[in-house]
This record gives structure tokens, C-alpha cells and sequence, in this order.
């Protein structure tokens, strides 16, 4: 088996070196991925809506079908994960409430909790600021989901799964997940109620009294809401149920 | 035969990409560890990823956000709306200077489309990732290891 | 786009990408996959692409590395392979 992989792989790689030499050469302006369409992209964004940072006015406004469908896959994906592990039987006994976190035996190390604890709501706070400030800056919805749901997973690594599922619990985190693409379906089917195509944002200016390009900023701030909402929780969810093997009890 | 040499030689960069899509590609084929075969998994996409983002680059480019642009042309107007009388004719000089300054360059910017479907790319993988490694704790519960060769023999029997 | 620092970085990911897949112990390889995952950010980031580099260091550095980790802890951790 290892022969023919080996065989195969020589073959494949020889035959794509062979094709490359056929590419524009190494940042060509005018190579055929460069001219037409992306050029059009980057003249004309400002103008038509308003957002400095190139790659968030493509993601959100003029590729926002793929944006929508893409954050549904991730969705189901979380839920294709709880269908493979999650276990019945786990679900019938309640996890106490309690107001504060609490911590499971083994007790977890003094200066893992409180650093843990200081650094906790930086990362949070942060995660909101590249949430916002994606239309000027390297950021936006996707990447500010994973910090926010990389912020629950140190709470669950630091204290334990069960501190971190008393505050972010199994269905909040679904119901959440539900509540990012119903924002995004939402915006465009408002859209749709103005009289115009779906996910097209220039409809909405009867929000804004006839500017267009402020329709379109704002709505894809909206948005990127959504897709920050669903990413974060449905990723912690995904880990929730990996470290726990889907009883939701003991993690890492 | 001399300008083979250069060809390739300028095409350095893309037969690196090529070699370690292979590393991946091999991995996934012949490797018996589930693990290591995810791993390799992992290591092609992001192998493709890399193939495709450099397709975008242009020379003396600079990252794909407008600079000096943004809210200020919208707050110097309403400034300027609001002191109207006197400043009529600093309004004319200025709003000169701004549609001097406008015009943006297709070829000062690098090209945002391949950025845009690796970052679609990069989510759908962990996605992905995610799923495979659910299949993974699910075939150790069943057969108690994660070895391809063991779970042959012991699905055979 | 210097090259001297591309074709540094892509050495080293080729080294990285190979002793991951050699190593025997798992959680080894979870963590060097973690390092050519950063060095794959370092990567794009110097070719100009800084949403893709945020995106991986998040993505790939942070979550797939801790997805890994989180599967080898209640699978095997030595691979015979």
C-alpha cells in the first residue's frame, strides 16, 4: 500500500510541476486572476459602499450568499457532532445551578484560575472590538466568533467543562447558533419585503433616507453579527462535546 | 535549455507549495493512524490554501485596505456644510484636492478575491476537522483502537 | 515580499509538515501541527494577506490544535505508526 501511495504521489506532483510552468510569473499585475472582476472590486467598493477594508465589503456584501450558506455549514456541522456523540442517558440528570464558577475536583492550579480569570474579560472585550471594527481593519465576523469561543474554552481548560457549561450551556449555545442565521436570513429577507433581490442592501435605504451606502455599511455590520454569533457557539459546542466524548461531564 | 533553468527558477515558490501538497497527500493515503491520516488531511488543505492566496499577489502591492479613506470625506463635508459662508472658498480648493486624491489604483492594492475563498476555506476545514474527529472517538469506542490495520482484522472476523 | 524570509519560512514549514507525520508520540504532533500553523500565518501575512493570517492564527493555531489535543486525550496517545 505504502508503495503505491508513494507511486501515486510521485506521479501527481510531477504532473502538477509540469503544469505550473504554464503560470504568470510571480506577482504579475496583470495576470487573468488579477484583472476583470477583482479590479472592479477594488475601485469601485468605496463608492458604491463605503468600507475601506476590501476582503470584508467582498465577504459580506458582494459574496454574501456564500457567507450565509457557509456559516449554515458550520452549523450543521455542530449538529452533525452532536448526533454522533451525544448520549441519551447523560441527559436526564441536572447540573446544579449556582451563582458563581465553581470549581471541580482535583482543585485547579492557584495561578492558572487567577490569571485565567484577569485575562478573561480582555479577550472578550477584544473579540467585540474586532467584531466591530472589521470594516477599517483585519477582522470582522468569523474571526471575532472564534476568539469569543476561544475565550469559553479557557474557562473550561482553567476551571473545568462543567464551570464553563453552567454559563454557556448545551442549549444556549444551539439556541444561539439558531439565532445568528435567522439575523443573517432575516436581513435578507427584509430586503426581500423592499422590494428588491435578496441579501441586496441598497434596498434598505428607506432606513436611512436616501443613502445607499449607508444601507449597505450598516447592514453589514448586522450581518457580521450574525456570523460571529453562530461561529463562536457552535465551535464551542463542537469542543464541548469532542473533550467530553458527549456526556457533557468531565473535559480535558 | 538556458531559459528552462530560468523558467523553473522562477518558479520555485509554486513547486514548494506542490511538495508539500504531496507530503499531505501521501499521508492521507499510507499512513495506518487515523490521527496522523487527519493531520495530513490538515496539512493539504492548508498546502492549497497557500497555493491559491499567492496566485494574488502583485509586486509593489500593499495589503487590500484602502488607506486615508473612510469617514473622513464624509465629516469634512458636514463641517464644511455647517460654516458655509466664509469658507465657500476653501470648500472649492479642498474638494479638488479630494477628488485629486480619489483615485484608487487597481494595481496599488493586492487582489482581495483569493482572500476572500481561503477564508471561507479555512472555517469549512475545522468544520470539517471537527466532524472527522467526532468519527474518530466513535470507531475507539467500538473497536478500541485507531489503528487501520487492527480495525480491518477485527471487522473481518 | 522579500524572498529570503519566504524561502525561510518555507523550508521550515516543509521540515515541520514532514516530522509531524514521523513522530510517534500523538500529542508531539498535535503541537508541531500547532507550529506549522503559526508558521503558515507568518507565511501569508508577509505575502499581504493579513484577514487570511487572522483568520489561521485563530483558526487553525488555536482551535484545531485544541480539537486535536482534545481527541488524542481520550483516544491512544501512542501511535504505532
Amino acid at each position: 500500500m505504502k508503495y503505491i501511495g508513494l507511486l501515486s504521489v510521485f506521479v501527481t506532483g510531477f504532473l502538477l510541476m509540469y503544469a505550473v510552468l504554464d503560470f504568470p510569473a510571480w506577482g504579475d499585475p496583470n495576470s487573468p486572476a488579477s484583472t476583470h472582476l477583482s479590479d472592479h472590486y477594488i475601485t469601485k467598493t468605496l463608492e458604491e459602499t463605503g468600507v475601506p477594508n476590501l476582503v470584508t465589503a467582498v465577504l459580506a456584501d458582494y459574496r454574501g450568499f456564500d457567507t450565509m450558506l457557509e456559516t449554515s455549514v458550520v452549523f450543521v456541522a455542530g449538529i452533525a457532532i452532536l448526533g454522533i456523540l451525544r448520549k441519551r442517558s447523560s441527559t436526564t440528570v441536572p447540573i446544579k445551578k449556582s451563582g458563581r464558577l465553581r470549581t471541580a475536583s482535583p482543585e485547579p492550579d492557584l495561578i492558572i484560575r487567577t490569571t485565567s480569570r484577569l485575562l478573561l474579560p480582555a479577550i472578550q472585550l477584544f473579540a467585540l472590538y474586532v467584531i466591530a471594527h472589521g470594516h477599517h481593519s483585519p477582522g470582522g465576523g468569523f474571526q471575532g466568533g472564534v476568539i469569543l469561543a476561544a475565550s469559553l474554552i479557557l474557562v473550561a481548560l482553567s476551571f473545568s467543562l462543567r464551570s464553563a457549561m453552567l454559563k454557556a450551556g448545551e442549549r444556549l449555545m444551539i439556541i444561539l447558533g439558531n439565532v445568528g442565521i435567522y439575523i443573517y436570513a432575516g436581513v435578507g429577507v427584509l430586503c426581500l419585503l423592499s422590494f428588491a433581490n435578496f441579501l441586496d442592501y441598497s434596498a434598505l435605504d428607506w432606513l436611512y433616507p436616501g443613502d445607499a451606502v449607508r444601507a449597505r455599511y450598516h447592514s453589514m455590520l448586522v450581518v457580521e453579527i450574525g456570523v460571529a454569533f453562530t461561529v463562536g457557539s457552535v465551535l464551542f459546542l463542537i469542543y464541548a462535546a469532542l473533550s467530553s466524548k458527549g456526556a457533557m461531564r468531565r473535559g480535558l | 535549455m538556458a531559459e528552462l533553468i530560468e523558467l523553473m527558477m522562477t518558479r520555485l515558490n509554486y513547486w514548494i507549495y506542490i511538495v508539500l501538497m504531496m507530503i499531505g497527500l501521501y499521508a492521507m493515503i499510507s499512513k495506518n493512524n487515523l490521527m496522523k491520516k487527519l493531520i495530513g488531511m490538515s496539512i493539504f488543505q492548508t498546502a492549497i490554501m497557500l497555493f491559491y492566496v499567492s496566485i494574488g499577489v502583485k509586486n509593489n502591492a500593499t495589503i487590500p485596505i484602502l488607506e486615508h479613506h473612510g469617514h473622513d470625506e464624509t465629516g469634512g463635508h458636514g463641517a464644511e456644510a455647517a460654516t458655509h459662508g466664509a469658507a465657500e472658498v476653501g470648500h472649492a480648493v479642498s474638494e479638488a484636492a479630494h477628488t485629486a486624491k480619489d483615485v484608487i489604483l487597481a494595481a496599488d492594492y493586492d487582489n482581495p478575491l483569493p482572500h476572500v475563498l481561503m477564508l471561507t476555506a479555512i472555517v469549512v476545514g475545522v468544520a470539517t476537522l471537527g466532524v472527522a474527529m467526532a468519527v474518530v472517538l466513535k470507531i475507539h469506542d467500538r473497536y478500541g483502537t485507531i489503528e487501520e490495520n487492527e480495525i480491518l482484522e477485527k471487522v473481518k472476523l | 515580499m522579500i524572498w529570503q524570509f519566504d524561502l525561510l519560512i518555507l523550508i521550515l514549514l516543509v521540515l515541520t509538515a514532514i516530522v509531524s507525520l514521523k513522530v510517534r508520540d500523538l500529542l508531539s504532533a498535535a503541537m508541531i501541527f500547532g507550529v506549522y500553523s503559526f508558521l503558515m500565518c507568518l507565511l501569508w501575512a508577509e505575502m499581504g494577506a493579513v484577514d487570511v493570517a487572522f483568520t489561521e492564527a485563530a483558526v487553525g493555531a488555536g482551535l484545531s490544535t485544541v480539537f486535536m489535543i482534545a481527541t488524542i486525550h481520550r483516544t491512544t496517545r501512542r501511535s504505532r505508526d
